[in-house]
């Protein structure tokens, strides 16, 4: 084929566009995910949870997570009697190394493990004022850190806690369920790691999933759910001295 | 640098994401719905009173407008994508519409409101002035130099609408940023239906006593007497608009207090501690109840010219102070706390970083430069109007 000018003119600018996906390279290959065939959450079993913080240092090196923050984190409770509403909390370096004895005073002690409950109506997505935090059709509350503004609305919106600003990239930053694994067919960072299956990754729209035979044999529930946030991370055996 | 905290907070709130410069925000465009309303008063309702503050209070509406999306522009983590927000909002955010709300109120009420007001002045100017100053003016007059009766019967006619658009908008644009906060139901500080109302009503207080007490520094920095008529008129408009926020606000403590929610027992701790000073001691007392207490006195009792004037300054000068502690303890009061209702954080506010106390300082002062460049090109007082004798009150005493 001859090149003439005219024809360049007009190939120049379809090169342009081709080279900015040539540059910003393949996405990962999940030949198999369909997006509509998945609905994502988590269970929590709390009184399977031994507060070692495997799963904070697996987020944490899975994801690049900078220090000081938090994509997930483990709080140790510490009620006494019937103070209910005024339990004893601590997440000493959000639980990444575990936690020093409790003194034993007769109260209770357990650990709850927390993270982005990727809400199905999350506040933070709601606020955004330029989309950058959306939900997947697979049911994963995400960020696009290249359209973030870093207004930071988002973190002020979350009622749970979950959001920070990366001092890196000064865009909002998440819990993004190990999106980059869970589409390949893998589980989380954190699940992978726990030592007694405290964390289980769920699909909701996978009829065999084992989370359906759990949700329908215990008493499980979400946090706050007064805020009506359509949370997906369920939790087993939760007091309700829980925040 | 380690942040003290006290109780738990979760791991991620340690940090306030929100800084004083956010504090700016809310307070000066509450400046401008104010000063605006003011101007509204002597065009639409007709307060023939207050017309010398009628263009010093466009002018200021402008100058505190153009300095709004600053402190928000300085405070993203990436400020080279906020035209995004014109580009691609994301339409159910309240902070997307930020963008629109803004430049509706710049573009199609302040600055067509004063071109129209001072077309006439700004022709006459373009004819008379040299050099560079008349170039500036020609480029002002926007081609149009057609002053005839008919003509500015016509700009009269369209000012007018324009302020019956403006109302509303600033309104709007006032009760939209406190719709910023009221909506976010995650913190129980914030979610309040009456949040955008009392928004309004304390735009309306500061914007009122900004220009009061701009009009009386200028007149008095330019030798001439103060129209105690007008100022009269100001200070009773905002003594009623203060006793209408007070009220609200009082009535959202009293709602509060008396629902006594899950976040009562944590907010009540944060007010009688760290917020005691900020809140109990400077808005409700020194900001609220001292300015209304003033201005109420001039009232009921009869006092000379030059002591109304000194009280007038006073309560001016509180006012402000409230107006800013009220938006400081709104913004920074409601990231202190834990969503966990359990424990409480501190603010360090930095010196000379980009969201530093040297920052907001710089920020407060440009308005004014502004002001004071805006005042110099399209002079406010027509000097008629600045004189005494032109209504009840005599005007003795000294200014």
């Amino acid at each position: 084929m001859e090149i003439t000018r005219r024809r360049l003119l007009v190939l120049l600018p379809a090169a342009a566009v081709a080279w900015k996906y040539v540059l910003a390279g393949t996405p990962e290959a999940s030949p198999n995910y369909q997006l509509t065939e998945h609905w994502w959450s988590m269970l929590i079993d709390i009184p399977k949870c031994i507060g070692c913080g495997s799963c904070v240092r697996a987020c944490a090196e899975e994801n690049d997570v900078p220090q000081g923050y938090y994509r997930t984190w483990i709080e140790r409770y510490h009620v006494s009697d019937w103070r209910i509403e005024r339990p004893e909390v601590e997440s000493p370096d959000g639980g990444k190394n575990g936690f020093p004895p409790h003194a034993d005073d007769g109260g209770k002690n357990f650990f709850v493990p927390k993270l982005c409950n990727h809400c199905a109506d999350s506040p933070c997505t709601q606020v955004c004022p330029v989309g950058a935090t959306f939900i997947t059709p697979d049911g994963v509350v995400l960020v696009d850190k290249t359209y973030c503004l870093g207004c930071r609305y988002c973190i002020q919106a979350c009622p749970y806690g979950c959001r920070f600003l990366n001092p890196r990239t000064n865009t909002a930053e998440k819990c993004s369920l190990c999106y980059h694994r869970i589409t390949k067919g893998l589980t989380t960072a954190c699940c992978e790691v726990c030592p007694t299956g405290a964390r289980q990754l769920a699909d909701l729209k996978n009829p065999k999933d084992p989370i359906h035979e759990f949700l329908r044999t215990h008493a499980v529930q979400v946090l706050k759910p007064h805020m009506a946030t359509g949370a997906k991370v369920f939790y087993n055996g939760m007091d309700g001295s829980v925040r | 640098m380690q942040i003290p905290v006290e109780g738990f907070m979760y791991p991620n709130e340690v940090e306030l994401q929100w800084s004083v410069l956010i504090v700016l925000y809310p307070f000066i465009t509450g400046l401008v719905a104010g000063a605006f309303i003011l101007a509204s008063l002597e065009r639409v309702f007709r307060v023939e009173a207050v017309k010398p503050t009628y263009r010093l209070a466009l002018l200021t509406a402008l100058a505190f407008m153009l300095v709004a999306p600053l402190p928000l522009q300085l405070h993203l983590g990436h400020p080279e994508r906020s035209l995004e927000m014109y580009l691609t909002p994301h339409r159910s955010s309240a902070m997307a519409m930020f963008g629109f709300v803004y430049l509706w109120y710049l573009m199609a009420v302040l600055l067509l409101e004063i071109w129209l007001d001072y077309r006439h002045d700004i022709v006459v100017l373009s004819q008379t002035e040299r050099g560079w100053k008349r170039l500036v003016y020609r480029v002002l007059t926007l081609g149009s130099s057609n002053v005839s009766e008919r003509a500015l019967r016509i700009d009269e006619r369209l000012g007018y609408f324009i302020t019956l658009i403006g109302i509303p908008s600033a309104f709007l644009l006032h009760g939209y940023v406190g719709f910023i906060f009221g909506s976010v139901k995650a913190n129980p500080w914030w979610s309040s239906p009456l949040m955008p109302i009392v928004f309004i009503f304390s735009a309306m207080v500061s914007g009122i006593s900004a220009v009061m007490l701009l009009y009386m520094f200028s007149t008095r920095l330019r030798r001439r007497e103060i129209d105690m008529r007008c100022v009269d008129t100001i200070a009773r408009y905002l003594l009623y608009t203060f006793i209408i926020d007070f009220s609200l606000e009082m009535l959202d403590l009293i709602h509060r207090i008396y629902e006594a929610d899950e976040s009562f027992r944590s907010l009540d701790f944060m007010v009688h501690t760290r917020l005691w000073m900020s809140q109990v001691i400077v808005q409700i007392l020194l900001g609220t109840v001292a300015p209304i207490a003033l201005l109420g006195l001039t009232q009921f009792l009869r006092f000379s010219d030059l002591a109304r004037k000194g009280i007038y300054v006073l309560a001016g000068c509180l006012t402000m102070i409230g107006i800013f502690a009220m938006r400081w303890n709104v913004v920074i009061g409601g990231q202190l706390f834990s969503k966990s209702f359990l424990g409480y954080t501190t603010y360090k506010m930095s010196f000379a970083t980009r969201e530093g106390l040297l920052t907001a300082i710089a920020l407060m002062i440009l308005p004014f430069v502004i002001l004071w460049v805006l005042v110099k090109l399209l002079p406010p007082w027509p000097e008629s109007a600045s004189l005494p004798g032109s209504g009840a009150a005599p005007a003795h005493g000294a200014s």
